[in-house]
């Protein structure tokens, strides 16, 4: 890992560690776990948007899945709570595959319906099979390790965010290994790629599986914090919300999904007070940040650093 | 009745059904794909268009009691004009950035607008006006369908007409044909592309907004109403075959009439994962749609 | 300009003393109650007009003097329908603004959401929304009341009429949120129980346009009535199916059918629908001597005055939920113990806009199927069924 990895690891955990000490709101702490969650979905598809150049408008599947089975294995058939979400992010793997050999075959626009179908069709199986149906269901098990269960705001502050920090430093290590440089390689040339040797489908497909692995681990974070499901919170809705996070973070940046997931998540909190506006409000935010923050929020404050410099 | 009649009365009622719902998919797939065959981009914010046309008819034609043909022109009116904002000030800016992603983005964040704007001027609630003829459904071999959905059909087939017209025997139309298959050989004939782009923008709003006119009476209309008709207007374009407008037609109708049969003879709980399932079968064996082939994604006629 | 000043300085002490006059009328401290609804999203056909009951009648008790002289601080989330954001306007409410009690929220699936929050916090909440779970089992929900009756009550009413009539062949339309799938629960489960049999279980979604086809397999099972569950278009939609295919048997309709908005919708296909409602889409039908009735022509003209629009029954789930709160802080004073302690022991012959609510700690609902009034559309009206 570069340098500037370390760096910027080190300053993220002290962050992390200190914003409980410092900030007591049940409110904004809860807002954070959110965002930690959402981060984690973002960064997957950050690697897979900005990395491996393939868009996906279906990782809230993957979301979805993760947080059910977790949720079922644990609530219906006692398993520990760390073995359900261990088994079910498998399992979403496992679909992974069946679903990125088809698919990645695919480019562009045609890939993003691929991807889309794959999100609803999950959403209607959820909807129609899922416990409770669009109900939902309850009184999933909070998250236990060791006999210790989770129970506090805090705990669940450092939880998610310690997942966070987890990916992100495999991450990290992806994009700086050869497998890294392989897929910036893909990015920018796919033909050029193949020429060279690369086995640009298999590396493709590994990505793929890695954005559903990290949707699907948020998955099961949210199920065993809320303790509620239900299917509505897994919709196409949400996947386009990821796109957005990911997109206004900046593409090509990993810390570019924490920024934007922190953003897209405290937006409609600070937008509150506009009641009915509120959407229209949203809207034009986003707009105007598209039509001027083209890469990404994170690339500009590096250019910005870069110029000083 | 006797029993096949019965039969054959139950089988026409979920085709008529489909019809009614594939009619819409088809029209919002031809929108789409005039936009996408002269920039390649899909215009996710073409479903609010099929609802600005619904709730501004209502405006005009019951909130302001404006006669029948002078609602209808204000609204494509106002339709072209947002079409036309929409491509001035988010599309044109980026479009030289040619980044396929970006521009998805772009028109997902206009469709949050879009939907604001009508929820800020209309509220949540659903509403709809008078069919545009007035009168008893027609029975066919025992299924009744509404005259309404007779309009609808007839106005989704008289626009690919006219479509058909405009983009094979006009100079306008031949015009932004030729910038779908070569944008930079159109620009060296001296055709006007960012004025075509603009052009394409304004046709697909008044194609959207007359979709939401002639189904209001039928599906009432509301705010949110946008998202889910851009999806399966999507379906249909990518089923036909992406950028044909044969192909629009024939996926919206397929779409409409297979999820109607599905509720009808399987399970009315799942008829959305079965037009799903078609579509990823669809794009996993032949993406280039029904209609398409390799060869004419490269091409991409008309 | 000494004289000036003087004339200013005079001005302006009597412009303070007037103001620390009124103000002083209100110098006690302001109970805040906070209510989270769906003001927007799918379910806010729902929230809006709660919304807009507990703003008015904030006002109204306000303008009367508060609860015993401390005004009433309303303090309203918007949940955009959605449970996570219901998760966090709760948070905000308990920890940020020390509210001392919740009304709300406007769906069954965010209430539950909200339980182990309120009951962790001891914080009473005082739910709109109708899911038979959210109340029970009691003793599992100890902090937790709603205001809106049971869905079972509302088969239950159907179900009764129907067996009256002597229908015993029923198809079923239901839309697949969760207020349909209650429903729809409810109607399988409480058929026998009727002498019912359920021939045709259709489902649909909130956006689909056509219903001909649900409809259709309904009358093939031969069904001699068909039962709608849900509300928004779709209850409309249905509706002029329902009429364009000249079915030949009543449609029936849930309780989310009773707004003037739908009548006025579905034209003359509305013609012979008939349904379970809250009393006050009937109000103007009801006896004068019904406990009910000052209670919901007050609410109503007083609305429809402010806000041009019926408050329909879900409005009234938010009307009660609030005074049942407003009654117990008078009584109790802003204690959230104390508060929860009195709705559930002094709440009996209560009459709302709902019904005559009846709590005990063995029902924190206090509505049965007598809340209901079977409905029929006459003439573009509503008419009691007798």
């Amino acid at each position: 890992m570069a340098k500037r990895d370390y760096i910027s690891l080190l300053i993220f955990a002290l962050l992390i560690l200190c914003f409980p000490v410092f900030v007591q709101d049940n409110y904004i702490l809860t807002v954070t776990i959110f965002a930690a969650i959402n981060s984690l979905v973002a960064l997957g598809l950050t690697i897979l948007m900005g990395y491996a150049g393939q868009i996906s408008l279906g990782q809230a599947g993957f979301y979805g899945i993760g947080a059910y089975i977790s949720a079922i294995l644990s609530l219906n058939f006692g398993l520990p709570v760390v073995f359900s979400m261990f088994l079910s992010v498998i399992v979403s793997a496992l679909i992974s595959i069946l679903l990125a050999i088809p698919a990645l075959r695919l480019k562009g626009h045609y890939l993003a319906v691929a991807t889309l179908g794959f999100g609803e069709i999950i959403y209607v199986i959820l909807n129609e099979w899922g416990p409770g149906g669009p109900s939902g269901f309850g009184d999933i098990p909070q998250f236990s390790f060791l006999g210790y269960t989770m129970s506090t705001l805090t705990e669940y502050f450092y939880l998610s965010w310690f997942f966070v920090g987890l990916c992100m430093i495999f991450s990290m290590n992806l994009i700086n290994s050869m497998a890294g440089k392989a897929l910036k390689s893909i990015h920018d040339s796919e033909t050029a790629s193949v020429c060279i040797g690369i086995n640009v489908s298999k590396l493709k497909i590994k990505v793929f599986v890695l954005s559903a692995i990290f949707a699907s681990l948020a998955g099961c974070i949210y199920a065993h914090f809320v303790t509620f499901l239900s299917p509505s919170t897994f919709s196409l809705h949400y996947s386009i919300l990821v796109l957005m996070m990911v997109i206004i973070g900046g593409m090509r940046s990993l810390w570019g999904a924490v920024v934007g997931a922190l953003i897209i998540t405290f937006l409609p909190e600070a937008l509150r007070g506009f009641k009915e506006y509120d959407i229209l409000v949203y809207g034009i935010v986003l707009t105007l940040s598209l039509l001027f923050l083209r890469n990404g929020i994170v690339p500009l404050i590096e250019d910005l650093f870069r110029k000083k410099a | 009745m006797g029993d096949t009649e019965i039969e054959l009365s139950v089988f026409l009622q979920f085709l008529f059904s489909g019809l009614t719902a594939g009619a819409v998919y088809a029209l919002v797939g031809i929108s789409l794909n005039i936009v996408y065959n002269s920039t390649s981009i899909i215009n996710l914010a073409q479903g609010e268009f099929v609802v600005l046309g619904g709730l501004g008819m209502w405006y005009f034609l019951e909130h302001l009691q404006l006669p029948f043909f002078l609602s209808f022109l204000l609204t494509i009116t106002v339709a072209a004009l947002l079409g036309l904002l929409m491509e001035r000030l988010t599309i044109r800016p980026l479009i030289k950035k040619a980044n396929l992603l970006l521009m998805i983005m772009v028109t997902i964040a206009v469709s949050i607008l879009l939907k604001g704007l009508l929820m800020f001027k209309f509220g949540k609630d659903p509403y709809a006006y008078a069919p545009f003829t007035e009168g008893e459904p027609i029975n066919i071999f025992g299924a009744v369908i509404s005259q309404q959905i007779l309009w609808v059909i007839g106005i989704t087939f008289s626009l690919i007409l006219l479509l058909n017209l405009f983009f094979n025997k006009t100079l306008l139309g031949k015009a932004m044909r030729a910038c779908s298959l070569d944008t930079k050989a159109a620009r060296l004939m001296g055709i006007n592309v960012s004025r075509i782009v603009m052009l394409s923008f304004v046709i697909s709003a008044i194609i959207g907004a007359v979709a939401g006119i002639a189904i209001t009476p039928i599906t009432l209309m509301e705010y949110d109403k946008g998202a889910i008709l851009t999806v399966k207007g999507f379906t249909a374009a990518i089923l036909g075959g992406l950028g044909t407008s044969k192909g629009a037609v024939f996926g919206g109708f397929l779409l409409g009439i297979l999820e109607s049969l599905t509720a009808g003879y399987i399970h009315s709980g799942i008829k959305d994962a079965v037009a799903l399932l078609l579509l990823l079968i669809v794009l996993f064996f032949k993406p280039a749609g029904i209609f398409g082939s390799k060869e004419v994604i490269k091409l991409r006629k008309l | 300009m000494k004289r000036g000043k003087k004339l200013l300085g005079l001005f302006l002490m009597v412009c303070f003393i007037v103001f620390s006059l009124s103000t002083s009328l209100f110098a006690k401290e302001p109970i805040k109650i906070g209510a989270i609804f769906s003001v927007t999203g799918a379910a806010s056909f729902l929230g809006e007009p709660q919304k807009n009951t507990v703003l008015m009648l904030a006002e109204q008790i306000n303008k009367a003097g508060g609860i015993n002289g401390h005004p009433i601080e309303v303090i309203i989330e918007d949940s955009k329908s959605d449970e996570s954001q219901a998760v966090l306007s709760a948070k905000k409410l308990i920890e940020r603004d020390n509210v001392v009690a919740i009304i709300g929220p406007s769906t069954t699936g965010e209430s539950m959401a909200l339980i182990p929050i309120v009951t962790s916090a001891k914080i009473p909440l005082i739910s709109c929304a109708a899911g038979a779970n959210i109340t029970t089992p009691v003793s599992e929900r100890y902090w937790v009341f709603k205001t809106a009756q049971y869905d079972t009550s509302a088969v239950e009413a159907i179900y009764r009429y129907m067996q009256k009539k002597g229908i015993k062949k029923v198809g079923i339309l239901t839309i697949s949120t969760a207020f349909g799938d209650a429903g729809r629960k409810a109607l399988l489960e409480l058929a026998p129980k009727f002498g019912i049999q359920v021939v045709a279980d259709e489902r649909y979604g909130p956006k689909d346009t056509d219903m001909t086809t649900q409809l259709t397999k309904v009358k093939s099972a031969g069904a001699q009535a068909v039962i709608n569950w849900s509300v928004g278009p779709g209850q409309v939609i249905v509706t002029k199916n329902w009429h364009a295919l000249k079915m030949g048997i009543p449609l029936f309709q849930s309780h989310g059918w009773g707004s003037k908005k739908n009548i006025e919708l579905a034209g003359k296909a509305a013609e012979g629908v008939i349904a379970p409602l809250g009393r006050i889409v009937v109000w103007d039908k009801l006896p004068d001597k019904h406990p009910q009735k000052p209670i919901l022509k007050k609410y109503v003209t007083d609305y429809m005055a402010r806000y041009k629009g019926e408050p329909g029954t879900f409005g009234g789930h938010a009307y009660d939920a609030f005074m049942l709160v407003v009654d117990a802080a008078k009584r109790v004073g802003p204690d959230r113990a104390k508060i929860r302690q009195y709705i559930e022991n002094n709440i009996k012959n209560w009459p709302g806009i709902g019904g005559v609510f009846n709590m005990s700690a063995k029902d924190h609902c206090g509505l049965t199927v007598d809340s209901f009034e079977m409905v029929i559309i006459k003439n573009g009206d509503w008419e009691i069924l007798k």
